[in-house]
């Protein structure tokens, strides 16, 4: 009498199942990494000392209830905000201690002394759209980025963010240590100092 | 003799099926490692405003959530008001101050310093209550914030 042999497990479903699963973890994957500004907020200084900043370093911007940019106290476009912005960091008017010998603007007596004084204040109010203040930061993130941009071109020929770039991507070869100092270099000259009031 | 002659058949013989699970359990496990799924379902409107001057926000596991937005549809009896969301539920800004301090005991300790608060607000809300949280954030020192935000240009805000 002959061996019977057991009988072999029907696998051509198998593939159906997979792919259900398959499809599933399709549908709920999400890859992408979220983006945004970054920004740190001051600490929360007990001590009542007030920092005496003069008036020609600071450069207020006020974004109304109503949606509306004041630039020292004018009212202003949003698209020419980057330009003032740069207009004002860039302006180099010191003399002295406070002389700014890379800066290209006009070095008007009126305006900011180096970029390392100059501060940007920006207020708002509590009407003020989300969405407006956002693009607000980024016309203001964009002036401090183009200026440093100018002047890593200047020194080391390729732009800044393509140095950040480099810095956070691990199959760049190269000196990494000494981009790092490169990098922050250029945000001492043209450190970012921008102020959220309350 | 022709008992053991060789079958002269022309047609092809039909392309085996069975290595297709293993390149769809292959595909499968791939994706089942690079999920991440949604550790809250939204109860409120969340469309975030345009930005281009952009920065990643990688190393998830050191980031802390927090969601202001108008309550959505199937949520009205909230009002239409902008809240916070935090977790699972809607929570009033002196509840931020509580939210950060279970996150941070969540991390390991050496982590802490590194935890960054991303603002997924929308584009709809004002600065009022995101003010408030950001007061919050600073009493309890939480200094590191993103303003999370899509990419595109900013004149998409307007609309």
């Amino acid at each position: 009498m002959a061996k019977r042999a057991a009988p072999e497990v029907n696998a051509g479903s198998m593939a159906d199942i997979a792919f259900l699963l398959l499809i599933f973890f399709l549908v709920t994957t999400t890859i992408e990494t979220d983006t945004g500004l970054s920004r740190k907020l001051p600490p929360i200084d007990d001590s009542e000392q007030d920092v005496i900043i003069k008036q020609k370093n600071i450069f207020t911007v006020l974004i109304n209830g109503k949606d509306q940019l004041l630039v020292e106290d004018d009212l202003m476009d949003l698209d020419n905000l980057r330009e003032e912005a740069i207009k004002f960091l860039d302006n180099g008017g010191g003399a002295g201690d406070d002389a700014c010998s890379y800066c290209k603007g006009k070095r008007s007596p009126e305006s900011s002394d180096n970029p390392d004084k100059a501060i940007i204040s920006l207020k708002n109010e509590r009407e003020t759209s989300y969405a407006m203040y956002i693009s607000v930061q980024n016309e203001l993130v964009a002036a401090y980025n183009e200026l440093r941009n100018r002047r890593a071109m200047e020194l080391y020929g390729e732009s800044f963010t393509e140095m950040q770039a480099n810095h956070k991507d691990v199959n760049w070869v190269g000196n990494k240590t000494k981009l790092k100092e490169k990098i922050d270099g250029i945000k001492k000259d043209y450190p970012q100092k921008l102020s959220e009031v309350q | 003799m022709s008992k053991f002659k060789k079958k002269q058949g022309n047609e092809l013989p039909a392309i085996s099926t069975a290595s297709l699970p293993d390149i769809v359990f292959m595909l499968l496990f791939f994706f089942m490692v690079a999920t991440v799924m949604r550790d809250s379902s939204l109860m409120i409107e969340n469309r975030l405003p345009v930005a281009d001057q952009v920065e990643k926000l990688d190393k998830k596991d050191l980031v802390m959530y927090i969601y202001i937005g108008k309550p959505s549809s199937s949520y009205t009896q909230f009002g239409t008001e902008a809240r916070i969301q935090l977790n699972d539920k809607f929570a009033e800004v002196d509840e931020v101050q509580a939210f950060i301090a279970s996150e941070r005991a969540s991390k390991r300790e050496e982590l802490v310093p590194f935890l960054t608060t991303a603002l997924k607000v929308d584009r709809e809300a004002n600065m009022g209550i995101v003010g408030d949280v950001k007061q919050e954030l600073r009493k309890t020192n939480a200094l590191k914030i993103n303003y999370t935000t899509r990419q595109g240009d900013i004149s998409q805000n307007r609309q």
